[in-house]
């Protein structure tokens, strides 16, 4: 008996792989391009990961019911390297093997830098939608980018203050841990020093001590600032904005675009992010007709999950890979990942896309040139939404 | 008047690690190990008490309870499953095990919770009682700061978090302390500590004295996790895991295995990190933190209040 079970657990087993081989041989026949995508599922930033994945679906979906891109259709296949340089370049050899075509990738600046360096070596396209750090492209032409990058967004802010609002000592809490937050405060403090700005109080914390903010506030308020400036997540900054109330401290906030998301998470709280400015080119609740149309598609797909940005440049990065491949006129599915890099990088720089994030143009660097958005936060009878300024 | 304020924000902090360091010391003095998914269980709680108090028909007393309940149950369960067949290990294997078991709950709970952050509503609001003659939010005790800039109301805030935080640690550690001199069970649990053998010879039931160990040190977890969440409101599957290490070095602070000294330890850690934060640099707190523990442990070895155990030869 228990012999006979073996055999038939080995047999079923062995069809199993039979039928699994003959499933690979006919997708490649059918003309399916696989997209390559890589960013945390799991883990700490696995938020962002699960937005950009469920965002390049998404897309996906669209495309392939709308009859795919000049005759193939597309398939994602999406590997977990929870935000780790390590794990991402696995992920990305194991990609390869899957036969990745291009690479939407990946989503974390520490693991995208790394990767980067294997996928030009390779001449495998590279398009990452979210890792915003300098050195996430610099590895090679055949590199691109869908966001801001950090330095970018600060001097962004920075010109933005000086231009628009009447602020003129500011305030800075960041996050000294992180890639993120410290590339746009250094940004942003370059520039500020062009336009005139005072930062009057440079205050930290890390991961690790993301807890307790009473001290940073303090020294804030202390300062005589003007103006609140806070270049990190969403998470910190709704911890941040509930201490300033605590406090008493009333000032304008301005934050980048880690900021969208503090409607969702502070929820009856939300008071407390009345007039925050969030220069984001994305908003969740943003009343633009792009946005919008955005949003609903996602919350009826993902009905659980909050839509924030990295999901709206998931989805934006497979549309421009899409314009890209249709300007290249690529027909055929089988084409080594070489030959598409070559024209996709060259097709990249002719396109100007129009997406959820904006519209934008690469630069041969592999730079969006994108104008920012800002919008600030309002908060009426207890729910807040966005204003577009 | 600042250095007032700064002291009664590290009192704050001080005395959220000292809650969960309880928890700690009291399974290392009686256990023996380190129980590295006790910031886990206090992740749990959090979110125990977070669904509870979310759904209209529970008032916050019975999620109190619920809480409680939960934790206790998930401390007996994870002590039989996994540290009970490690009893006679090398206690490395345990150590390494209650990593494993810190991960595991830290992944189911990203799984059924998603990595969404959660805002934890407060269980109690405004100031403390005895204060409430004061106007605004928290105990407002001066109303005017010649160090402030304009726009700040008040300077010295007590708030209600604070003081049931310190307030019910206090109330722990003396309970804890007469549990353990002056009950049956209490002095079973001093007699494993010392010598588990000779416990067991003496009729001493080893194994239902370690569960009730674990029962009451993730009992004290889910104390530990509404206080901790009601101050600083944020819920993640990491929530109790970074505040849960440096509980652990408010123990090793005060001396592990020492009650009252996990009270000090914690206390002491949360003002030195607030006040190295106020008066030197933001940037090099922890580092501070550190530095400081370091030079303790070099003068003395056994923690603050550790008493200095004799190895058996």
């Amino acid at each position: 008996m228990n012999k006979l079970l073996k055999r038939s657990v080995a047999a079923a087993a062995a069809a199993a792989m039979v039928l699994s081989f003959t499933g690979c041989k006919k997708s490649g026949d059918s003309g399916k391009l696989v997209i390559g995508g890589i960013g945390p599922i799991t883990g700490e930033a696995a938020q962002y990961g699960i937005a950009v994945k469920n965002g390049m679906e998404l897309a996906a979906e669209e495309i392939n019911a709308n009859g795919g891109i000049n005759g193939m259709t597309i398939e994602i296949a999406f590997e977990d390297d929870q935000a780790d340089p390590e794990k991402g370049m696995n992920a990305y050899n194991s990609l390869k093997d899957k036969g990745m075509k291009l690479l939407v990738g990946t989503v974390t600046s520490g693991s995208c830098a790394a990767v980067s360096e294997l996928a030009a070596k390779d001449g495998m396209f590279l398009l990452t939608p979210s890792g915003s750090a300098v050195n996430c492209i610099t590895a090679g032409d055949n590199c691109f980018r869908m966001c801001f990058t950090d330095p970018n967004q600060g001097a962004i802010a920075a010109d933005y203050i000086a231009d628009n609002l009447s602020a003129k000592k500011i305030g800075v809490i960041y996050q000294n841990d992180e890639d993120y937050s410290t590339g746009i405060f250094n940004g942003f403090k370059e520039e500020a020093a062009k336009k005139g700005l005072d930062i009057v109080a440079e205050t930290t914390f890390t991961k690790d001590s993301a807890t307790d903010f009473s001290q940073q506030v303090k020294q804030v308020a202390n300062s005589g600032a003007e103006l609140l400036f806070l270049p990190f997540y969403y998470t910190q900054a709704a911890l941040v904005l509930q201490e300033a109330q605590k406090q008493g401290l009333d000032i304008p906030v301005f934050g980048g675009d880690g900021l969208d998301g503090l409607i969702g998470v502070l929820k009856d709280k939300v008071d407390v992010a009345d007039g925050v400015y969030v220069m984001s080119p994305y908003a969740s609740t943003s009343p633009e007709a792009k946005s919008a149309a955005f949003t609903k598609a996602y919350q009826d797909k993902f009905p659980n999950v909050e839509v924030n940005q990295f999901a709206a440049d998931g989805y934006d990065c497979i549309y421009a890979v899409k314009k890209a491949l249709e300007n290249a006129d690529v027909k055929d599915a089988s084409i080594s990942a070489k030959d598409l890099g070559d024209k996709l990088k060259a097709a990249m720089l002719e396109i100007e896309f129009d997406g959820v994030t904006g519209k934008t143009k690469w630069a041969s660097d592999g730079e969006p040139q994108k104008a920012p958005k800002v919008l600030q936060i309002v908060v009426a009878d207890g729910k807040g939404s966005y204003k577009v300024l | 008047m600042l250095l007032i304020s700064n002291i009664v924000d590290g009192l704050s902090l001080g005395s959220i690690y000292a809650l969960i360091a309880l928890g700690y010391t009291m399974v290392y003095g009686i256990a023996k190990m380190l129980n590295f998914a006790h910031g886990d269980i206090i992740m749990v709680g959090g979110y125990a008490a977070f669904i509870a108090m979310a759904t209209s028909w529970c008032p916050i007393w019975l999620a109190l309870v619920i809480t409680v309940t939960i934790c206790t149950v998930l401390g007996v369960v994870i002590e039989k499953l996994a540290y009970r067949p490690l009893r006679s290990s090398p206690p490395l294997a345990v150590l390494i095990t209650a990593i494993g078991v810190s991960y595991l709950l830290q992944n189911i709970a990203l799984l059924t919770q998603s990595a969404t952050p959660r805002m934890f509503t407060s269980i109690v609001d405004g100031m403390p009682p005895f204060l409430q003659v004061f106007k605004g939010r928290g105990a407002v005790f001066f109303s005017e700061n010649p160090y402030k800039a304009e726009g700040v109301k008040s300077d010295l805030t007590i708030s209600m978090e604070t003081f049931l935080a310190i307030i019910v640690s206090v109330i722990i550690m003396v309970a804890l302390t007469l549990f353990i001199n002056k009950t049956k069970a209490g002095k079973a649990m001093l007699a494993c500590s010392e010598d588990r053998g000779a416990a067991q010879l003496m009729g001493i039931n080893v194994n239902a004295t370690i569960t009730l160990t674990f029962a009451i040190g993730s009992a004290l977890a889910a104390v530990a996790a509404i206080l901790m969440c009601s101050s600083y409101p944020l819920l993640t599957p990491y929530t109790g895991s970074m505040p849960g290490i440096k509980a652990f070095v408010a123990a090793v602070f005060g001396g592990i295995g020492s009650i009252p000294g996990a009270m000090v330890g914690g206390v002491l850690l949360g003002v030195i990190e607030i006040l190295s934060k106020a008066y030197i640099s933001t940037q090099l707190s922890d580092a501070i933190v550190f530095l400081v523990l370091i030079i303790v442990l070099v003068v003395r070895p056994t923690g603050i209040m550790g008493k200095k155990i004799n190895e058996k030869v």
